[in-house]
């Protein structure tokens, strides 16, 4: 019974990956830039979902709400103050760097403005625990809640860009800027709501991320970034049903690895299954592979 | 044939000229160091300045000659760093002799890295771009995390091995511990001087530049800038690629091998991605495959950080804001034909010439 519980939580935690990964694989695709700052979006949207509930008193779905919204103004100034400048630089290193420039930023904000001592976030979810098979088994309500979200926001943002106009501008500015650009798709507009979407699915994962670990520090949003990050990689960057697997599975091996071989080494092995993926299929799992011409 | 003698002069002068600047600044510190002005927080600054200079030099040759990204190249500091103090302790009473000691555990912790970097090239090489850079990213943190479980002792009997905790070692009573788990290696012989640093970029720059300069340099410069090309013309794509990645780690597992050395204490937790980050910035804002930048950038970037504790809390903020606008500035393609219009005249000459 403690392996399904296990599994469990590994979903659960692999949905909070999976759902800051789908903001990271966006972005890649349409911009081909490595959005570093993305963790530390997670972060302020923590915070927000924070001050909101313990400061003003709101509800958690107001938190929430809050949240969401603070991180899509803050993604959106982020990609016109900081990255639309460098989009068309001569290095596609030069916007990386930028982005590392601005998780400082972000980090050192928060830093001054809350301090560093991590603050105990309130879960905002308020649903019971359920017990199964006559208690063997528990999962918690934020497990579900959790687990639930990712899937929504799976299918909502799959029929999104399949369905609607603007979803299609993304993928047609994702094949080819200019030809898109040709065709009367306002292309720096698409990259911004890109960048909205994309954070606003940050902070629901920050405040998912903090109510089930609920130490909020400036640098929470670091490592799960790096995480996601590895889990766009893992299924195929650009890809987002890719980004969803690549999520989940990463959570899985990190707490099986938690569990049953060392919690020391869990990092370590979530990076070598990477690795063999990669030598594997060198574009992830759903990645595409893209024929060089000469 | 004329034009390859001038390109040749060109680069013979402008490589005389980076290393007379490192050695004018090292004269100019000496000086200031002896004649007792120099302030104590940057006579503190000057190994780990030669330090972040050679792991500089060291990424360029990946990010700016070899035209990849590595994100990982702590991790080669770390193995570096780890392999020449465990070296260092072992021999510390062997060995009295304390320049042979350090010349020895440099060229230990180069060799160490090399190996590392030899390995895990082979696999990544054959990924592109940005797979590759996460690739290195992963190495970085294993490397880390591994070197983290692990406890050596040493006594009469020789080496002990556990993964468990020091005490799990069952040495003798006259055993001693090397390396500590998440503690560490401990007690490391402080050895690493300015002039040993100066000495180790002076090396570092000799191998990068006459590297650029050789056939084997232009080889990996030709598939960096098309790698189809240069595969039809029959250059190995593996083995130059291998030698720029093995060669800069050998590099970066020196500079490892300095830091550790200035330090009495080294923990693998040092060695995180934001290690790796910072030196990426060096390069970047020093100007990619630019050598002379890449060690005017690490030098500046190290002191400036320093220079502004006096803002206290507000030291990483301004440092953060530098960064972006220093990047939009230097890259961003409307800021750089604004600066071509109104500062043509003074930029005309150099933009030529870096061309």
């Amino acid at each position: 019974m403690s392996f399904i519980s296990y599994l469990v939580n590994g979903i659960s935690l692999g949905s909070v990956y999976a759902i800051i990964a789908l903001g990271y694989t966006m972005v890649y695709g349409i911009a081909k830039m490595l959005n570093f700052a993305h963790g530390d979006v997670i972060m302020v949207g923590g915070y927000a979902a924070f001050s909101i509930m313990m400061y003003y008193g709101g509800s958690p779905l107001m938190a929430v709400l809050v949240a969401i919204v603070v991180c899509t103004v803050l993604g959106i100034a982020i990609e016109t103050i900081a990255y639309r400048p460098l989009l068309e630089a001569a290095s596609p290193l030069a916007v990386l760097i930028t982005a590392i420039g601005v998780s400082y930023f972000l980090q050192n904000v928060v830093l001054l403005i809350f301090g560093s001592t991590p603050k105990s976030f309130q879960s905002v979810v308020t649903l019971s625990n359920v017990k199964l098979f006559d208690g063997a088994l528990t999962i918690s309500g934020t497990t579900i809640v959790t687990i639930a979200s990712c899937i929504i926001i799976m299918v909502v943002l799959t029929i999104f860009i399949n369905k609607s106009k603007p979803g299609q501008a993304m993928l047609a500015v994702s094949e080819d800027k200019g030809a898109a650009q040709l065709m009367g798709i306002n292309v720096n507009g698409t990259i911004a709501l890109t960048f909205a979407i994309g954070s606003g699915l940050a902070a629901i994962a920050g405040v998912l991320l903090c109510s089930a670990y609920p130490s909020l520090t400036p640098y929470t949003g670091s490592m799960p970034g790096i995480k996601a990050f590895v889990a766009a990689v893992f299924g195929g960057i650009g890809s987002i049903p890719g980004a969803m697997v690549g999520g989940i599975l990463l959570g899985v091996i990190e707490i099986l690895a938690k569990a049953y071989i060392s919690s020391q080494l869990s990092d370590a092995i979530v990076f070598g299954v990477l690795i063999v993926v990669l030598l594997v299929k060198p574009t992830g799992l759903f990645g595409k592979k893209i024929q060089e011409k000469v | 044939m004329e034009i390859v003698e001038r390109m040749k002069k060109k680069n013979f002068k402008s490589n005389m000229i980076t290393y007379a600047m490192v050695i004018i600044a090292f004269a100019i510190m000496q000086v200031w160091k002896t004649s007792g002005n120099l302030s104590s927080l940057l006579t503190g600054l000057l190994v780990p300045i030669c330090v972040y200079v050679v792991l500089a030099i060291s990424l360029n040759l990946v990010v700016g000659i070899s035209g990849e990204l590595s994100l990982g190249h702590a991790g080669f500091m770390c193995v570096g760093a780890f392999a020449s103090a465990f070296f260092s302790k072992c021999t510390v009473d062997v060995i009295t002799f304390v320049p042979l000691r350090f010349l020895l555990a440099v060229l230990i912790g180069a060799a160490v890295a090399a190996v590392f970097g030899l390995l895990i090239g082979i696999p990544v090489l054959r990924l592109r771009g940005d797979y590759l850079a996460i690739v290195t990213l992963a190495f970085g943190e294993i490397i880390k995390n591994v070197i983290n479980i692990f406890y050596i002792g040493l006594d009469s009997n020789g080496f002990h091995v556990s993964t468990q905790d020091q005490f799990s070692l069952n040495m003798e009573a006259d055993g001693q511990i090397i390396l500590g788990g998440p503690q560490g290696i401990t007690n490391i012989p402080k050895c690493s001087t300015f002039v040993a640093g100066v000495i180790l970029i002076l090396v570092a720059l000799f191998i990068v530049l006459n590297l650029i300069n050789s056939r084997d340099g232009r080889a990996i410069m030709a598939i960096r800038d098309n790698r189809i090309a240069a595969e039809s013309i029959g250059i190995s794509i593996t083995k130059y690629k291998l030698m720029a990645f093995t060669i800069s780690a050998a590099l970066a597992g020196a500079a490892g091998a300095l830091y550790s050395h200035n330090l009495s204490t080294l923990q693998a937790s040092k060695f995180n991605f934001n290690t790796s980050i910072l030196v990426l910035v060096f390069v970047v804002l020093g100007g990619i495959g630019n050598m002379r930048g890449s060690i005017i950038a690490a030098v500046i970037l190290t002191v400036l950080p320093e220079m502004l504790r006096f803002l206290s809390d507000y030291r990483m903020l301004i440092y953060a804001i530098v960064l972006i606008v220093m990047m939009i500035f230097n890259w961003a393609p409307k800021s750089l034909e604004l600066r071509e219009r109104y500062l043509g005249r003074f930029f005309h000459k150099s933009a030529k010439e870096g061309e």
